[in-house]
């Protein structure tokens, strides 16, 4: 049977300085420090520990020791959360990488309290600014001028699946899934093709990927990458790094991304979803559905027929139907499992027939929707600088400028279960062990990563506490223990009692 | 595909169905143009002013 699908997202905001010094480094660290040193003690000193960050491996099974391999950054501001999750920065970007969650609906919580996050960090940089100048974050993935920045998700898939089937068998989805989670673009970043040959897009990404495989993520960025970095037993599990994606303004965007890829990857761990949907040239057909907001032209699959984007997600989906009668949506949870089929049914019907009628769960919809009521409005050519002003400001997280807020978005939590879920990390996966353990001794913790916690509780030399499994360390095995631990060095103990079992 | 194998709910399914549904589909339309005329108002009022230098000065450095 397949794993349970722990998951999470990584944002890469885009960031500027009105009216001061652009440098994205330094104001991506002003921003962090200044939500840190706002809503933590002592928080600041608890810093990242990099020993299990591993980057260059792939999983194809070899390893990058050359000056290709990715560098790590670890000098920059680099904050953990008692949410569970990780702020900091990376290249010349601020990035909330949300704690590990098991279902879509999770991931949106948590997603919504990283763009909370974000809007809290740029008002209190606001107040230390005295120049008059302020730091303004956009949730986006590309400048209109070539340059992209991710919003990566990554899942948790047993090791003992083969690479090589899962990477030909995800990547249609891949290719298509945009038709509904894509965010839309003005214009055209291709290489060598004028901006405006293309007035709008379905993705703001799919012009950046050029391999259908491989390790890179910052340029010949490929459809399914092979960094192969568990952060948990590697024995046992990898966890499927997605750079494919766009980060999304729309709640149901962010829940279908997610909800079908996690039921999709679940179906091909058991081996339930066949080649035939497989695309004869899957580099090409991602700019070409992205490329194609009517929907209506075909790619070749690799036995030669032609189907629509929409076609293929018929398919994806028709077969994700099957599969949850023959053997149930545990892996992603029944019930939100089965919620994400009716929308998943739901957002292609209304794509095939009539996709205004979506605009409320789409992200491009919503933003085509105002880019052409406003050319008709104001009789704006297709490519004027005020339509890809439209496009920018969707994104902006500026409560007062954001369009997407405006755009009339379905919301699909509640505003309440966002704001705890700044402070609170989720109660299913091992976030919850650090998270709580963030906010209860954060003077004991000297360092945090994504499988351990290290403490120093002053006695001894420090001590780690491994966390090699996702599904360790949640709310029942651990509520009580934290709760009735008065100090750090009491709850270690206790842990090491054979009835607590550590949380490895 | 080219057989279209795929349920097709605007085809297949229930044409029956869309005979009925003209009027509130139009009723809806209505609804919407009217929405995207505030909305489009809206964005009148918060849309940077100078939209040419906004979108040159938005420039980012590469990332993952």
């Amino acid at each position: 049977m397949a794993l349970p699908k722990v998951l999470g997202i990584e944002t890469e905001y885009g960031i500027v300085v009105r009216g001061g010094d652009n440098n994205p480094v330094s104001s991506s660290s002003m921003l962090i420090n200044a939500y840190v040193s706002a809503t933590a003690r002592e928080r600041g000193r608890i810093g990242w520990d990099f020993e299990d960050e591993h980057p260059a491996n792939d999983a194809r099974g070899f390893s990058l020791d050359d000056g290709l391999a990715p560098e790590i950054e670890t000098t920059l501001v680099n904050a953990v959360l008692t949410n569970g999750a990780r702020y900091y920065v990376d290249h010349a970007h601020p990035e909330i990488s949300l704690p590990e969650v098991t279902t879509a609906r999770e991931a949106v919580v948590w997603d919504r309290a990283a763009e909370e996050i974000i809007r809290a960090s740029m008002d209190y940089a606001r107040a230390q600014l005295d120049d008059g100048s302020e730091i303004v974050v956009y949730k986006n993935n590309s400048d209109g001028k070539g340059n992209s920045y991710g919003c990566h998700e990554n899942y948790l898939v047993d090791r003992a699946l083969p690479f090589g089937r899962l990477a030909s068998q995800i990547t249609p989805h891949f290719v298509t899934r945009q038709v509904f989670c894509g965010s839309g673009k003005v214009g055209c970043e291709l290489p060598g093709r004028p901006p405006d040959d293309v007035a709008f897009q379905l993705s703001q990404r799919a012009d950046f990927f050029e391999e259908e495989i491989g390790l890179e993520t910052t340029l010949k960025r490929p459809i399914v990458n092979t960094r192969d970095e568990p952060h948990a037993d590697a024995q046992k599990y990898r966890r499927l790094h997605v750079i494919v994606g766009d980060a999304n303004m729309s709640e149901v965007a962010t829940y279908l991304k997610v909800g079908t890829t996690a039921i999709v990857l679940s179906m091909i761990e058991d081996n339930e979803l066949g080649d035939d949907l497989e695309l004869g040239n899957p580099v090409p057909a991602i700019r070409q559905v992205s490329h194609d907001p009517s929907l209506r032209q075909t790619v070749m699959l690799r036995d030669g027929r032609r189907a629509t984007a929409l076609e293929i997600q018929w398919g994806l989906l028709e077969r994700a139907q099957k599969y949850e009668r023959s053997h149930g949506l545990a892996a992603v949870g029944e019930a939100i499992g089965a919620d994400v089929l009716a929308r998943w049914e739901r957002v292609l019907t209304g794509l095939e027939q009539d996709p205004t009628s979506v605009a409320g769960w789409v992200d491009w919809v919503a933003k085509q929707r105002l880019v052409e009521g406003y050319a008709q409005r104001h009789d704006v050519r297709p490519g004027a600088p005020r339509l890809k002003a439209i496009d920018l400001q969707y994104h902006d997280l500026r409560a007062d400028r954001c369009l997407a807020r405006r755009a009339g978005l379905e919301q699909l939590v509640d505003q309440d279960e966002v704001v705890d879920a700044m402070t609170h990390p989720p109660t299913t996966t091992r976030a919850y062990f650090r998270g709580r353990c963030l906010e209860k001794f954060p003077d004991d913790i000297v360092a945090a990563n994504w499988d351990s916690l290290v403490f120093d509780v002053g006695r001894d030399p420090l001590r780690r506490v491994p966390m090699m499994e996702p599904l360790r360390g949640t709310a029942d095995h651990v509520a009580t223990l934290i709760d009735t631990s008065e100090t750090a060095g009491e709850l270690l103990d206790r842990l090491g009692e054979p009835s607590n079992g550590a949380t490895a | 595909m080219a057989e279209r194998t795929h349920k097709s709910k605007s085809t297949s399914d229930r044409p029956q169905d869309e005979v009925e549904a003209t009027a509130p589909v139009t009723e809806t339309g209505d609804k919407l143009k009217a929405e995207l005329d505030d909305l489009l108002d809206e964005i009148d009022e918060v849309l940077e002013t100078n939209a040419e230098d906004f979108v040159k000065s938005y420039v980012q450095k590469g990332g993952q």
